[in-house]
């Protein structure tokens, strides 16, 4: 379960604040799969983020008590000199993960071969998507942050990504937020709309979407 | 006391991979690889050394050259360079923050524990060194010699945390802390002994806390050849209160970053 209470962002600006999330309350069961929609700016990155635990709340508490993962973004952050490896190494060692036992699994799925011991500054961006993703995928969670589905890499890899999360970790929960709804129809049980701070829950996807439809256009 | 024995355990565990990485960033896997960790500080003294010994700031005592170089620009390397490795550290590592368990604390605590690694064995190191070839004796008493080195560290790394978090919240630290850290070198008594002053300067450079860390040092090392001035309580007060300062603005802090 993941609960949240009263949850408020407010971000400086000059001359003031803007309110990004204003008092939200809901909560995640496990096996859940909720969708979150919301145009560019509404805050879906921030929830994520406050969700994660890597930024923290102005007001209200997010209560954990399942394993929640960090919000997994296709891009990757990754330091250029270091390699895959040490970013595989890096990851494992922060959960408390042997890491030796990894590097099989994320050998095969990157196809990286000899790249994975050279300096991720060499890569092409699919190949940095393909370790970032593979490396979410070496640690296991609860639930998964996912922050707009996989807009890198080619169709092979999309397809490679979905069998991997939606497939062989179907009984998992996730917190997926994007701007689109068709990746929300896809996987999502429920929906919610991120507007103006407020969120608002809908039982079903495609009422989310009409509403959403409404208020953004 | 559960929770906060597994909160200890995954915050070593953070720092300790902190660590990792902050050694192959910084030094690669090239040539000598992570030994310029201590390689890089004992060349600094090596060249403050010769160049001291040329200009003959010995004729001012009869001190050893070498000791009182050593002894002094070492510990000018051991509080000096922490803040300066913690202005600014918090920008580039905003990306691991995305990992709950990553703190800004850990990320300073990784770094001030690497350069306190370097210092420590490029002092030992060249120290032992020195004394093999016969050019500087033991020190006269370690124990001192080991708590003034604590108190400098001391000193550096609550210095370091507390520019380090305030460096999160205003560009200005970095761009003072470069002035500050090359006028405070010639003062911070790795190049003169307090003895050596006019009464008047004396006073005057006692205000500033590592001269009594630098001053504690050489008592340890050179015993009664020399007559040093300082003030333990004076340097704690100083360490203790920009410990809780430097604590508290990460506190602040903490709260005001956004991974990127």
């Amino acid at each position: 379960m993941i609960e949240i209470h009263n949850l408020s962002k407010l971000y400086p600006l000059a001359g003031g604040y803007r309110t990004v999330l204003d008092n939200l309350n809901f909560t995640i069961s496990p096996g859940e799969k909720i969708g979150i929609l919301g145009r560019n700016g509404a805050g879906k990155s921030t929830l994520i983020r406050i969700l994660s635990g890597a930024e923290q709340p102005t007001s209200g508490s997010v209560k954990r008590s399942m394993s929640l993962s960090w919000p997994l973004a296709f891009g990757g952050a990754f330091q250029g000199s270091l390699t895959g490896l040490d970013n595989l190494k890096f990851i494992c060692r922060i959960y408390g993960m042997p890491y030796q036992d990894k590097i099989a699994y994320v050998q095969e799925f990157t196809e990286l071969g000899k790249y994975l011991r050279e300096p991720v500054k060499t890569y092409s961006s699919g190949m940095r998507a393909r370790l970032a993703f593979a490396i979410s995928m070496a640690i296991e969670f609860d639930c998964f942050l996912i922050d707009e589905i996989i807009s890198v890499g080619d169709a092979r890899f999309h397809a490679k990504c979905q069998h991997e999360l939606f497939e062989k970790r179907a009984e998992r929960s996730f917190i997926i937020v994007s701007h689109e709804a068709h990746n929300i129809r896809e996987h999502c049980t429920k929906a919610c709309v991120l507007h103006q701070g407020k969120l608002h829950e809908f039982s079903d996807v495609d009422t989310a979407y009409t509403w959403y439809q409404g208020v953004t256009a | 006391m559960q929770e906060t024995l597994k909160a200890f355990r995954i915050q070593s565990r953070v720092i300790g991979a902190l660590l990792l990485r902050e050694v192959i960033t910084r030094y690669g896997r090239h040539n000598i690889g992570f030994m310029w960790l201590f390689a890089e500080p004992m060349l600094f003294t090596l060249g403050v050394t010769a160049l001291w010994s040329l200009a003959g700031m010995h004729h001012n005592s009869p001190l050893p050259i070498v000791a009182f170089a050593v002894t002094g620009y070492s510990s000018v390397l051991l509080w000096r360079n922490m803040p300066g490795k913690l202005v600014c550290a918090i920008e580039p590592n905003l990306s691991l923050m995305y990992h709950r368990q990553v703190k800004i604390i850990d990320i300073f605590l990784s770094r001030l524990a690497l350069e306190a690694v370097g210092a420590t064995v490029s002092f030992i190191v060249l120290s032992a060194l020195w004394v093999s070839l016969g050019l500087m004796k033991l020190p006269e008493d370690v124990l001192k010699v080991l708590f003034g080195w604590f108190m400098l560290a001391w000193f550096g790394a609550s210095l370091a945390i507390f520019l380090g978090a305030l460096s999160g919240r205003s560009e200005l630290v970095d761009k003072l802390w470069h002035p500050a850290s090359y006028i405070l070198f010639p003062l911070s008594g790795a190049a003169y002994m307090v003895d050596w002053l006019p009464k008047a300067a004396q006073e005057a450079v006692l205000y500033l806390p590592m001269v009594h860390g630098v001053e504690i040092l050489r008592d340890g090392y050179f015993g009664a050849v020399v007559k040093t001035h300082y003030d333990v309580t004076y340097m704690a007060a100083w360490c203790l209160g920009l410990t809780v300062l430097g604590l508290a603005q990460v506190r602040v802090v903490s709260r005001m970053v956004t991974p990127e």
